[in-house]
């Protein structure tokens, strides 16, 4: 293992709204980021498919094209994006380490912003047919599905949009929820119950996907009656939320109950002095592009005030 | 083939030529414009296809203009990698890698 002599000024790991964010607020503070955008970088947002919900662009923008916006952004100021997963970090002390492959790299302060990760059914099937008509992003594949059934799972906005964007492709779309509420926003809610196209199965959950190897069904379960069916589709798209991608960080930093990490009243500041924290992996409230865009800015702006201090 | 970089893009009516009929094993890229995570694992295929040079080609096919082939091999994810040996698909990735773990998985073929 070989470790540099430099000390940089802040370390931010993650590369979302939240990660690039603090990666132009940092730049533009002279404090030279070190960014590990990691192997998937771009974040959450790169598997959306429209984002009408982000202020300033009124047509709304694609989630992969949002993020190469605040990406250019975040390289014009100087920051130093690398794509690459950081494997172990030491957060303790006035020094803090990041470990990627064989080469280790020092900072007084971190920003993590490792974001979340989508989250599987977990339900016999899935796994092995990812790629054979399991899908985790709807963007990306629907294309493939043209004329075709397929469902989608999950209740709250990214499942409507994503129901909503596959309409364009296939024949009909069966969105399928455990509970009667949901999470969704009214409007996006509304927009997939006016849709011909989507077909809406409430109290029922997915116990299994069926194919060999390309998928052919699914096994539904009625969560209130228990009865249980079977419903055709060569595509099942997944959209029930994420898990914060906390990991790294565990037994260092103070995670909450969920694998959140915590961070005190309204700072970003984590239970670790100098290591701060941001976006998804905070956040189980909002969730949201514009707010982990928010407290990625706080979270350089904490660092900077904390660095200040500790001249 | 024409050249995109270290990797080299391929075509519905290039691929029986380029792909099958080739003496060296060729990974390739099933990907189109709209797709975020393509874009993800772009550089990771440039630098395998600069690093391997001669015993790997690594060969990009945008499945919006090509979808023939994509339905050839059944592909309904992208990115989805295949290495092709011998005129044989030996290999399927599905999904973004890191070098590290793309490498380990052609580890057996390469």
């Amino acid at each position: 293992m070989t470790s540099t002599p430099t000390i940089h000024d802040v370390i931010i790991i993650g590369s979302g709204p939240a990660g690039y964010t603090a990666a132009v607020y940092a730049a533009r503070a002279q404090l030279k980021p070190l960014v590990f955008e990691g192997v998937a970088f771009g974040g959450a947002l790169m598997t959306t498919t429209e984002v009408e919900n982000y202020p300033g662009f009124k047509e709304g923008i694609t989630g992969p094209e949002l993020m190469e916006e605040m990406r250019e952004q975040a390289l014009r100021f100087g920051a130093d994006l690398r794509m690459e997963d950081v494997d172990e970090v030491s957060l303790e002390g006035p020094v803090k380490t990041v470990t990627v492959g064989d080469e280790t790299y020092a900072a007084h302060s971190v920003i993590l912003a490792m974001g979340a990760a989508a989250r599987h059914l977990g339900v016999p099937g899935e796994e092995e047919r990812i790629g054979t008509g399991v899908s985790t992003c709807a963007t990306c594949d629907g294309f493939f599905f043209r004329d075709q059934d397929i469902a989608v799972i999950g209740g709250g906005d990214s499942a409507m949009e994503e129901a909503t964007f596959l309409t364009r492709f296939a024949r009909s779309v069966t969105l399928i929820h455990r509970r009667d509420e949901f999470r969704a926003s009214k409007i996006m809610l509304e927009r997939a119950k006016a849709n011909e196209k989507i077909t809406i199965l409430t109290n029922t959950a997915v116990t299994q996907v069926e194919g060999e190897p390309k998928v052919t069904g699914l096994r539904l379960r009625d969560v209130i009656t228990g009865e249980e069916s079977k419903l055709a589709v060569t595509g099942v798209f997944v959209a029930i939320g994420h898990d914060p991608r906390s990991e790294l960080v565990r037994g260092q930093v103070e995670l909450d109950d969920e694998g959140y990490v915590a961070v005190k009243d309204r700072t970003t500041s984590t239970s670790i002095d100098g290591v701060f924290a941001a976006g998804d992996l905070v956040d189980h409230t909002y969730r949201q592009a514009v707010t982990a865009a928010g407290s990625g800015c706080s979270a350089a702006i904490d660092a900077e005030r904390w660095l200040a201090d500790h001249e | 083939m024409s050249d995109t970089g270290a990797t080299v893009a391929v075509t519905d009516d290039s691929f029986s030529d380029d792909v099958l009929a080739s003496a060296t094993p060729v990974l390739v890229d099933f990907w189109a414009t709209w797709c975020g995570p393509c874009k993800m694992i772009a550089p990771v295929l440039e630098e395998l296809a600069t690093e391997k040079a001669g015993e790997l080609t690594v060969a990009k096919l945008d499945v919006d203009a090509n979808p023939g082939t994509a339905r050839d091999f059944q592909v309904v994810s992208i990115p989805t990698l295949i290495l092709f040996k011998n005129g044989a698909p030996v290999k399927r990735i599905v999904g973004t890698k890191g070098k590290a773990a793309l490498l380990r998985e052609l580890a057996d073929h390469v």
